[in-house]
C-alpha cells in the first residue's frame, strides 16, 4: 500500500560537548524565551568547534527544543557565523573607505600572494581563511584587520609577515 | 464608518481596516505583494506605496505605504499621483533585477501576481544588465516544486507556511540581496498545507509539482466550481481539466468554509480520477472473467433488481443523489448505511445533537472566532485538516484582544505578533494520542478513551451542577479545573469531537457543550462534531436509524434479502471481512456500483461504473449541514455515469434534488444550493472554458482533422465551451477567477463584497439542519463500552490524512506521502508486550463490529 516514507531531515544532530552545553545553560538563564538563545549558542558552538556544522546546527536545535529551520534562518543571517569550515585563523580584513584610502588593496594583494587564498578562500593546510569585513571601527589607525580576537592596525607588508608568523608559531 | 478622499473622489470605508485593504475592497487597482487578504500587513514589500495629503491645502504630499497606513476618517490620498506612480515602478524594478524572466517556461505564467503587478505598476523595461544572483534549489517533497531564482522576498511563504499553518520547517535565510526560503535542508515539507504555498506565492517559487509533471496554463484548463470529497469539511474547490485528465486543484473562496487555503489532502488528492484502474464498463463476472454488458444487458439487469428481496447499501462518499435514487429504487425500508455500525450508532446521536437548540455547529470561519477551544478525543488535523488549520488561528484571538487594548490595529500583523509572543487562546486537548496541534495546546491529557470520556463528564459537572458527575480519577483535576475556568470565562468557546471511534465521547463532548448552554444563559454553544466523510451527513439523513449495515448483512446472509446494491462503497472497509464475506456470497447477486476496483466489485456479480466528482453534478453535506452544489467539470471516457442515472430514470440533478426537499424530511431545503431561476445574461450558459482557451479545434487534431462538435451539457447550466457569459449574478457559479489586469487567483477581491466578505451575490452554501429542539438533556455519564481485560487492548482508529481516505489513497501525489500501517501504543503498554519501534506486531481483534 505504501509506496515510500520519505524521511524529511537526514543529517544527523551532532551530541553537545559538555563545555558547550554548560555555557548555552549559563545563556539561557539570561534570557525569557529559548528561542533567543539561539545566536549565543551559535556563537558558542562556533567557539568550541570553529565552525557551525549542520550536524551542530541540529545539535543546538535540538538541545533547545526550537525549529533547526528557525536556527538556520539566524546562523545565516549573521555573516560571522560560519556554516562552512573556516581555517584555524580567520582573517577579518577590512576594504571599507578609510582602509581603502589608506591603501589596503595592496595589502590585501600581499596576503593574497603569501597565503595563496582569496576572499572566501581557506589555506591548503587549514591555516587560515580570508574574509573581507566593511568596517572594524578603528579607522583611524587604517588599514586594519582582526585575527582572531586581536586587532591589527597601520597594516604593513612587515606586520602581515610577522602576524602570520606568530599564528603559526602559538598554533605549534 | 469613515470617509476618505481618493483622487478626489470621496468613499465610505472602514477606519478599522488599512488603506491598501479599502482600496481593493472599492474595486480600485493599487499593487502589492506581501500584503494578503487573510495574513495582516507587515510593510515588507513596498509595492503599494501612495501620497497621502495632511489637508485640502496640502499640495506636496507624503509617501505612504498604503498597507501599513490606517483608512482613518478624512484621509485624503492619490493612487494616481504621479510620485507615487514612479515610486512604485522603482519599487517593482529593484525588486526584478534578479528576477530570471522565465515566464514562458514557468507554471506561474499567465496567472502570476507578479506578472500582474510588474504590468500594474509599469515598470516596462529592464535597465539592470548586471548579473543576476542566483539560488540552489531544494527538493520539497511530492508536492511542490522549488524554484528559488523567481523570488521577490515578499516573506508570504514564511508568513503562510510558519506564522500561519504552524510548520516549522520552513524559514527565511541568509539576508541582504541574498534572503533564500527553505527548507533547513532538502526534504519533504512538513506541513499538511504546504500545498498553498503554490498560491499564497505571488510568483513561481513555490508550484504545484503534480500539476508541472502535466501542465497546462490556467487559461487552457476547464474548469467548473467543485467541492473537495476529501473529508467532511466540503472545501470549495475548481478542478482544472485539460485533454480529458484532471490537472490540479485550487482553492475557491468561500467566506463561511475554507476561505483561501485548502489541505493538502484536498489539493493533490483528486488524481484517483486519472487513476488507469478506472472503472469505465459495465461488466458482468461469468466464472471469475469479466464480460462486457450492453446497454439492454444493463436494463435487464436492473429491472431484475427492481423486484422485492432486494435491498440497497448506501455510500457517505457518495453524492444525496446517489443516495436518493439508490433509496427510492430499494424504498427506504430496504436502504442501509454505508458505514459501519460504530459510524451508525454515533451517527444517530449526532443527529439528535443537530437538531438541539442548545448547539450551534460552527462554520470554519465562526471557528476561527472561538477564544477557548477544547478538543475531545479526536485528532482534528487528520480527520478535517482544514479545521486544524482555523483553530490555529482561533488560538490567535488572545493576540487580538491584547491588539485592541494597546490600540494596535488587528491588521498590523507582526506587531499584533510581537506583542502576543506566545500568549495564545487556550485550546486543550483530551485525546488518546498525541497530534499535530499539541504545539498551540494550552493543556494535553492523553489518556485511554474511556477515560477522555470520563473527563468530559467531569468538566461537563464542574460547569454546571445539573450535568451528571461522571467517575472519574483525581489524577487529571487539575487540568479539568483549568479548563472548566478557560471555557466559563470564554465569549466563544468551542468543543468539538468526532465519531472516529463512536458515541462515547460525543456524548460527553455534548454534556460539556449542554453544561456551557446552562451556565451561559440559554445561549447556543458552538459544538463543532465531526464525520470523516463528504456526505456522510447526507447519506445518514437519508438512513433510517434502524437500518445499519450490519442489518443488511444479515438479512443478505439469512436469505432475507436476495439481492444488494452497492453504491460506491467498499464493504470491506465498513465491517468485518467474514461478515461481509457471509453476505456477499449467499445473496443471489450482487450489484456495485463504483469508480474504482475494491474488494466489494471484485465479488460483485455485476459492476457498473460510476463518474468521480469531477465528472458530474451532485451535491454533499458537511459536518454542520451545509450542503452544498458541486458543478461538472469534464466528461468521463468511456461509459461510466452518476450512480443515480444507473439507478433511475430522472434526467436531470435538479429534479433528483426536487423529489430529496420533498420525500427526505432532513433535507427540505437542499433546492437553495441550485443556481437561481435565470441568473444568465440572455439565456447564454456559463463557459467551463475561459475565453483564451486555446487549440479546441486541434485538440484530438492526432486522432481525427475533423473538428469535433463540441458536446452540448443539458444538464446544467454550465457548458463545456468558450462561448457564453461567465455568470454575473450568481457566484455559485464562479470557477477560475479572472479579472482585466489581474489574471491570478487575486483577483478573489474584484468578486467579493469587500476584502474578506462574502462573493457579490455569492452562495456560500445552505444549512439544512433546523434546530427547534428545546427539549434536549444530558447524556448520562458512564461508559458502555467494554473495558478491556489485563491483556487485552482497546482498538481506537487512527485516521491519516494521506491514506484514510479510501479515495485519495488512490491519487499518486498522496501516496507518496502515506505511512506504512503502524499500531501505536502507550509506552506502558508496549513495555508490558516487550515491543520497540519498527517491531512487527499482530493484533487479533475480540468482538469487533
Amino acid at each position: 500500500m505504501s509506496q515510500q516514507v520519505i524521511a524529511s531531515t537526514a543529517t544527523k544532530a551532532r551530541r553537545l560537548s559538555a563545555d558547550e552545553i554548560v555555557e548555552i545553560e549559563h545563556e539561557m538563564t539570561l534570557y525569557p524565551d529559548k528561542r533567543a538563545v539561539g545566536l549565543e549558542a551559535l556563537k558558542i558552538v562556533q567557539k568550541h568547534q570553529g565552525w557551525v556544522s549542520d550536524e551542530s546546527l541540529l545539535g543546538i536545535a535540538k538541545y533547545l527544543d526550537i525549529p533547526a529551520a528557525d536556527l538556520e534562518g539566524v546562523a545565516t543571517f549573521f555573516n560571522l557565523v560560519y556554516r562552512q569550515q573556516v581555517g584555524k585563523n580567520v582573517i577579518l580584513f577590512c576594504d571599507s573607505v578609510s582602509c581603502w584610502i589608506m591603501g589596503c588593496e595592496g595589502i590585501k594583494s600581499y596576503i593574497k600572494d603569501k597565503l595563496a587564498i582569496d576572499y572566501g578562500e581557506t589555506t591548503e593546510d587549514g591555516d587560515f581563511t580570508l574574509i573581507p569585513v566593511p568596517c572594524l571601527g578603528d579607522c583611524d589607525k587604517a588599514p586594519v584587520m582582526m585575527v582572531g580576537p586581536d586587532m591589527h592596525r597601520n597594516l604593513t607588508p612587515e606586520k602581515i609577515d610577522s602576524i602570520i608568523m606568530d599564528c603559526k608559531t602559538i598554533q605549534d | 464608518m469613515a470617509k476618505i478622499v481618493i483622487d478626489g473622489v470621496e468613499h465610505e470605508v472602514n477606519p478599522d481596516n488599512n488603506l491598501l485593504q479599502e482600496c481593493l475592497s472599492l474595486g480600485l487597482d493599487l499593487p502589492y505583494f506581501c500584503w494578503h487578504p487573510s495574513m495582516g500587513s507587515v510593510g515588507a514589500c513596498r509595492q503599494c506605496a501612495v501620497m497621502q495629503y495632511r489637508d485640502a491645502d496640502d499640495k506636496e504630499g507624503m509617501l505612504v505605504m498604503a498597507c501599513m497606513t490606517p483608512a482613518a476618517d478624512g484621509a485624503i490620498i492619490s493612487i494616481e499621483d504621479e510620485g507615487a506612480k514612479s515610486f512604485r515602478s522603482e519599487v517593482i524594478e529593484s525588486l526584478m533585477t534578479s528576477h530570471p524572466h522565465d515566464c514562458p517556461v514557468c507554471e506561474e505564467g499567465g496567472e502570476c501576481h507578479l506578472q500582474d503587478m510588474t504590468l500594474m505598476s509599469g515598470h516596462n523595461y529592464r535597465r539592470y544588465d548586471k548579473k543576476k544572483r542566483t539560488h540552489r534549489n531544494q527538493y520539497l517533497g511530492p508536492f511542490v516544486n522549488h524554484e528559488m531564482n523567481r523570488c521577490i522576498t515578499c516573506y508570504r511563504c514564511v508568513r503562510f507556511y510558519g506564522d500561519y499553518a504552524g510548520g516549522t520547517d520552513l524559514s527565511a535565510q541568509a539576508s541582504h540581496h541574498h534572503v533564500y526560503f527553505g527548507r533547513h535542508e532538502e526534504g519533504v515539507l512538513e506541513s499538511e498545507f504546504s500545498g498553498n504555498l503554490v498560491e499564497v506565492c505571488p510568483t513561481g517559487v513555490f508550484t504545484d509539482k503534480a500539476f508541472s509533471e502535466n501542465y497546462s496554463r490556467k487559461w487552457d484548463l476547464q474548469t467548473a466550481p467543485s467541492v473537495c470529497v476529501g473529508c467532511s469539511v466540503g472545501c470549495n474547490t475548481s478542478p482544472g481539466e485539460r485533454y480529458g485528465s484532471l490537472r490540479r486543484t485550487v482553492n475557491r473562496y468561500n467566506s463561511e468554509v475554507n476561505g483561501y487555503f485548502l489541505c493538502d489532502r484536498g489539493r493533490f488528492g483528486f488524481d484517483f480520477v486519472n487513476n488507469s484502474d478506472r472503472l469505465l464498463e459495465p461488466v458482468q463476472r461469468v466464472d471469475n472473467t469479466g464480460e462486457l454488458l450492453a446497454d439492454d444487458q444493463v436494463k435487464a439487469f436492473i429491472k431484475e433488481f427492481k423486484a422485492d428481496g432486494t435491498i440497497g447499501i448506501g455510500s457517505p462518499r457518495a453524492s444525496n443523489e446517489s443516495n436518493f435514487a439508490l433509496r427510492a429504487m430499494v424504498g427506504e425500508e430496504n436502504f442501509y448505511a454505508g458505514y459501519s455500525d460504530v459510524e451508525h450508532e454515533s451517527m444517530q446521536v449526532l443527529l439528535d445533537l443537530a437538531s438541539d437548540t442548545a448547539f450551534h455547529s460552527p462554520s470554519v470561519r465562526e471557528i476561527e472566532m472561538a477564544d477557548a477551544v477544547l478538543i475531545l478525543g479526536e485528532d482534528v488535523t487528520n480527520v478535517a485538516p482544514r479545521i486544524a488549520l482555523a483553530l490555529r488561528q482561533s488560538v490567535r484571538n488572545k493576540a487580538k484582544d491584547l491588539a485592541d487594548e494597546s490600540r494596535i490595529p488587528q491588521w498590523q500583523d507582526s506587531a499584533v505578533r510581537e506583542l502576543a509572543q506566545h500568549d495564545l487562546s487556550p485550546l486543550s486537548i483530551i485525546s488518546s494520542a498525541v497530534s499535530r496541534l499539541d504545539d498551540v495546546a494550552s493543556d494535553r491529557v492523553i489518556e485511554s478513551l474511556s477515560v477522555v470520556a470520563a473527563m468530559g463528564h467531569q468538566i461537563a459537572n464542574k460547569i454546571s451542577a445539573s450535568a451528571p458527575k461522571a467517575d472519574c480519577s483525581a489524577a487529571h483535576d487539575q487540568v479539568i479545573e483549568k479548563i472548566v475556568e478557560q471555557l466559563k470565562a470564554a465569549k466563544r468557546p468551542l468543543i468539538i469531537a468526532g465519531n472516529s471511534n463512536g458515541s462515547e465521547v460525543i456524548r460527553a463532548a455534548a454534556n460539556i457543550a449542554r453544561a456551557l448552554y446552562d451556565f451561559k444563559d440559554n445561549s447556543a454553544i458552538d459544538l463543532c462534531l465531526l464525520v470523516p466523510e463528504v456526505n456522510s451527513v447526507g447519506m445518514s439523513l437519508m438512513t433510517n436509524a434502524k437500518n445499519p449495515l450490519g442489518a443488511a448483512l444479515k438479512k443478505l446472509h439469512d436469505g432475507t434479502a436476495k439481492r444488494v446494491i452497492v453504491l460506491e462503497n467498499d464493504l470491506y472497509r465498513r465491517a468485518s471481512r467474514a461478515k461481509v464475506d457471509a453476505a456477499l456470497t449467499a445473496a443471489t447477486k450482487v450489484l456495485v456500483l463504483d469508480q474504482l476496483p475494491t474488494s466489494t466489485t471484485a465479488n460483485a456479480d455485476v459492476v457498473l461504473p460510476a463518474t468521480a466528482f469531477s465528472e458530474h453534478e451532485a451535491t454533499y453535506i458537511n459536518y454542520e449541514g451545509r450542503a452544498q452544489l458541486s458543478f461538472q467539470v469534464h466528461q468521463c471516457k468511456k461509459q461510466a455515469q452518476p450512480s443515480w442515472r444507473w439507478l433511475c430514470d430522472a434526467e436531470h440533478v435538479d429534479d433528483l434534488v426536487e423529489r430529496c426537499c420533498n420525500e427526505v424530511p432532513g433535507l427540505a431545503r437542499l433546492r437553495e444550493v441550485l443556481p437561481g431561476e435565470n441568473p444568465f445574461i440572455a439565456g447564454m450558459k456559463v463557459p467551463r472554458q475561459s475565453h483564451r482557451y486555446s487549440g479546441r479545434t486541434a485538440m484530438t487534431a492526432n486522432v481525427n482533422v475533423h473538428e469535433p462538435k463540441q458536446r452540448e451539457d443539458k444538464e446544467s447550466v454550465m457548458s463545456f465551451s468558450m462561448e457564453g457569459m461567465p455568470a454575473q449574478k450568481d457566484a455559485s457559479v464562479h470557477a477560475a477567477s479572472w479579472a482585466p489586469k489581474w489574471n491570478s487567483n487575486q483577483s478573489i477581491s474584484k468578486f467579493q463584497d469587500e476584502v474578506n466578505g462574502e462573493l457579490k451575490q455569492g452562495h456560500p452554501g445552505c444549512l439544512l439542519i433546523e434546530r427547534k429542539d428545546s427539549s434536549g438533556s444530558y447524556f448520562k455519564a458512564g461508559s458502555d463500552s467494554i473495558e478491556p481485560s489485563a491483556n487485552q487492548l482497546r482498538l481506537v482508529f487512527s485516521y491519516q490524512i494521506f491514506g484514510s481516505d479510501e479515495l485519495s489513497a488512490r491519487s499518486k501525489p498522496i501516496q507518496a506521502r502515506m505511512t506504512d500501517a503502524y499500531i501505536g501504543l502507550s509506552p506502558q503498554d508496549a513495555q508490558k508486550r516487550d515491543l520497540r519501534q519498527g517491531d512487527v506486531a499482530t493484533i487479533s481483534p475480540l468482538g469487533s463490529p
